[in-house]
């Protein structure tokens, strides 16, 4: 097979910091600058940011840097890499919204990119007039869309709905009609960037059968971007990993896959294993009803089985959170709680002190250190957060959101389909298998 | 490998930006029927937004007219060369209202399609195109309404003297089109930069018109201004619309080519500002 895209020593070079409103007076202090015999040194990256002389003293950042790499017509491949490592700044360089500003990018064929579903929908023009201004603006002729005309509507179901303004339409149906278009292209290269996280799971199974069709029938190449592991799974024949701007890997799915998320659990200088005194200050988010604190919370630690402060583990290590405090009044009902929470920061799970129920719930003075132990076989592969209560019941709260990270990488010895390991818990449970007789029924 | 690559036909090369313009013939071509929707959309639009839908492109010019009328005609008592008030502003206002919303709507194509642009690919340059042409669509709304007008006065037997030169019409369109284009995608690619722009191009246009014959007759203009009004590219279609379809004002050869050459010139300079500008303009956003 052809090579369809090349992408030769990309880099991609960003101003952060104020980004000036663009106003004239700024280019006259610059012309003014410049005037006086002080060149902006960044004036030849060719960014229309380079408007100011304190230029200079602001950040540039590569978004994407040195990123070489070919992928072949027919293939799914699909693009990883954390927030930041450039998976969109690559797609929007590939799909023309933006140039590059060093190395270069040959392309074989059209391309159509699916960066938002929908693009270009007017809300007062109807689902028919939305389908054909939709379609030309991801570069279909409109011969073309007259011919898929009633597959697309169907596609997206809502045949009934077809001549009216899509304002009256739900956000589900939007996005279905969005993605039903897009899904009818025809170009030689569809780029893809988490739009099927939109859709119901029905849609998206829908989206991805059709996605693969496009590309095992006509050999159309596809990338697709993508945080949702599972998805990569089933999509891609191979994947490019990217961190911080560069190509950090090019090859299968699945040595990708592990790659990745061994990549997320390697990269513990994220998350530090002990949060002081000051660290925990600083999260700290509410204390209510306080009027001179019962407690200081001195020392958070996340410790492994052998009691070394770590923040990666695998699933067959226990974990355990220690605390370390001084209580200075006596608190009648105090209480620890820990939440593992979401992205969201939504409780997924809860547990307290008392559970334990080995001390009373009255605490006096002293220093003190309380530790909570996860078992082993209990989280999956994911990175969690932990929200710490520390409550002195009616009268103080102390809540520290999130402030408690760490990863686990799920382990068995024998094979798992990982995706299925990818949840936020993976205790085991005991099973049963009885074979009741020989004989089918 | 590699010697197989170079022999191997690419389709796009992205590069950063480079300084040779070339304009992009084979993907505007590629995107013609965007262009068309874009014009349907503008269209389609303004029916289903207003309540009074296509009535307002008759409103807007009746009401100026009326007003001009009586402000400039009635109380300044302002020349009209001798052709009926209603007559003469209502060219007036007709093509200048082509040319001045061609301007102002082209200068907003950055602002205004900031999203989109972020969005998806496709040749920048077809959406002040499509302006211009769904622009061009309401002008000849408008000129009906001209017309209109005309028929009336020559029912009523006021003599009307058109000349030949109304062939050349489509040619004074073509140049209005072109200036506005023109001007207006210097002014985007230069709005796209300095945002505080935008203020000077809604009272530009509209000091513009003074310096334009709308309201008075090139030939009520003093002597000693008469050099700075003829240095207005838009003078010479004004006037010669004037003369072509109502005897007044006067057909110049000469300043219609020298409103060619402008054209020409700004269109140049708007098509490689605006390539410049449409490669990065997204990462300023």
């Amino acid at each position: 097979m052809s090579t369809v895209i090349e992408v030769d020593n990309l880099g991609k070079l960003y101003r952060l910091g104020e980004i000036s409103t663009g106003t004239l007076s700024h280019d006259l202090k610059r012309w003014w600058a410049k005037t006086r015999g002080k060149e902006d040194p960044y004036a030849k990256i060719g960014s229309v940011n380079d408007r100011t002389k304190r230029a200079v003293d602001n950040e540039y950042v590569w978004a994407v840097r040195n990123m070489s790499f070919q992928i072949r017509q027919g293939d799914i491949v699909g693009v990883i890499g954390k927030n930041g490592a450039g998976k969109s700044t690559l797609l929007k360089i590939l799909s023309r919204i933006t140039a590059p500003s060093v190395g270069e990018v040959k392309i074989k064929g059209r391309v159509a990119s699916l960066l938002e579903v929908g693009t270009g929908f007017h809300a007062e023009m109807t689902g028919r007039e939305n389908i054909y201004m939709n379609g030309t603006v991801l570069g279909m002729r409109r011969h073309e869309i007259d011919r898929k005309f009633d597959e697309i509507v169907d596609f997206a179901g809502v045949a009934k709905y077809v001549d009216t303004p899509v304002k009256r339409y739900s956000s589900g149906m939007m996005v279905r009609l969005g993605f039903a278009v897009a899904a009818f292209l025809e170009p030689e290269i569809l780029i893809v960037d988490e739009v099927l996280a939109v859709g119901d799971a029905e849609f998206q199974k829908k989206a991805i059968g059709k996605m693969q069709e496009v590309s095992r029938g006509d050999g159309r190449t596809v990338l697709f971007v993508s945080h949702s592991m599972p998805s990569i799974k089933t999509l891609c024949k191979s994947c490019i990993i990217l961190g911080q701007g560069q190509l950090e890997y090019q090859g299968d799915t699945t040595t990708a896959v592990e790659k990745y998320l061994n990549l997320n659990v390697d990269s513990i200088s994220e998350f530090p294993a002990i949060l002081d005194r000051e660290t925990l200050r600083r999260n700290l988010d509410g204390v209510k009803d306080g009027t001179s604190p019962f407690l200081t919370l001195r020392q958070v630690s996340i410790l492994n089985g052998e009691g070394k402060p770590t923040s990666s583990f695998t699933s067959k290590e226990s974990i355990s959170i220690k605390f370390d405090f001084d209580i200075h009044f006596v608190a009648p009902d105090f209480r620890i709680v820990i939440s593992v929470v979401d992205n969201d920061n939504n409780a997924i799970l809860n547990s307290q002190l008392t559970d334990s129920a080995v001390h009373e719930n009255t605490i006096r003075p002293g220093s003190y250190s309380a530790i909570c132990h996860f078992p082993k076989d209990f989280f999956a592969t994911n990175t969690y957060m932990l929200t710490l209560h520390l409550i002195n019941v009616k009268k103080e709260h102390y809540v520290y959101n999130g402030v408690v990270k760490f990863k686990v990488q799920y382990e068995n010895p024998k094979y798992v389909y990982a995706p299925f390991d990818l949840t936020y818990f993976r205790p085991q449970l005991e099973w049963e298998l009885m074979k009741k007789s020989d004989d089918e029924k | 490998m590699k010697t197989m690559q170079q022999d191997e036909k690419w389709d796009t090369i992205l590069r950063p930006r480079s300084g040779l313009f070339v304009f992009p013939w084979r993907d505007v071509l590629r995107y013609r029927d965007l262009l068309y929707m874009f014009v349907k959309r503008d269209v389609v639009i303004i029916y289903k937004q207003t309540v009074l839908g296509p009535v307002w492109f008759f409103i807007q010019p009746i009401l100026t007219t009326v007003i001009y009328i009586v402000v400039f005609g009635g109380i300044a008592g302002i020349s009209t060369d001798g052709v009926p008030k209603a007559l003469f502003y209502s060219a007036g206002i007709v093509v200048w209202n082509y040319f001045s919303e061609s301007l102002t709507l082209t200068s907003r194509t950055f602002t205004d399609n900031a999203n989109l642009f972020g969005k998806v690919y496709f040749p920048r340059i077809i959406v002040p195109i499509a302006k211009v042409l769904s622009g061009l669509l309401k002008f000849f709304v408008q000129f009906l309404f001209f017309v209109v007008v005309m028929v009336v006065y020559l029912l009523k037997g006021t003599p009307i003297q058109m000349h030949y030169h109304i062939i050349y019409f489509p040619l004074l369109i073509l140049l209005m089109a072109g200036l506005g284009l023109g001007i207006g995608i210097v002014f985007t690619s230069m709005t796209a930069k300095y945002r505080d722009l935008t203020f000077l191009i809604q009272f530009g246009v509209t000091l513009m018109m003074y310096a334009t014959p709308v309201i008075y007759p090139l030939s009520s203009v003093p002597e000693k201004y008469k050099s700075y009004i003829l240095l207005n590219p838009v003078t010479p279609i004004v006037e010669g619309f004037r003369y072509a379809f109502m005897g007044a004002g006067s057909w110049s050869w000469g300043g219609l080519a020298y409103t060619a050459c402008f054209m020409v010139v700004v269109l140049f300079l708007g098509m490689v500002t605006f390539s410049k500008v449409e490669k990065t303009f997204i990462d300023n956003v």
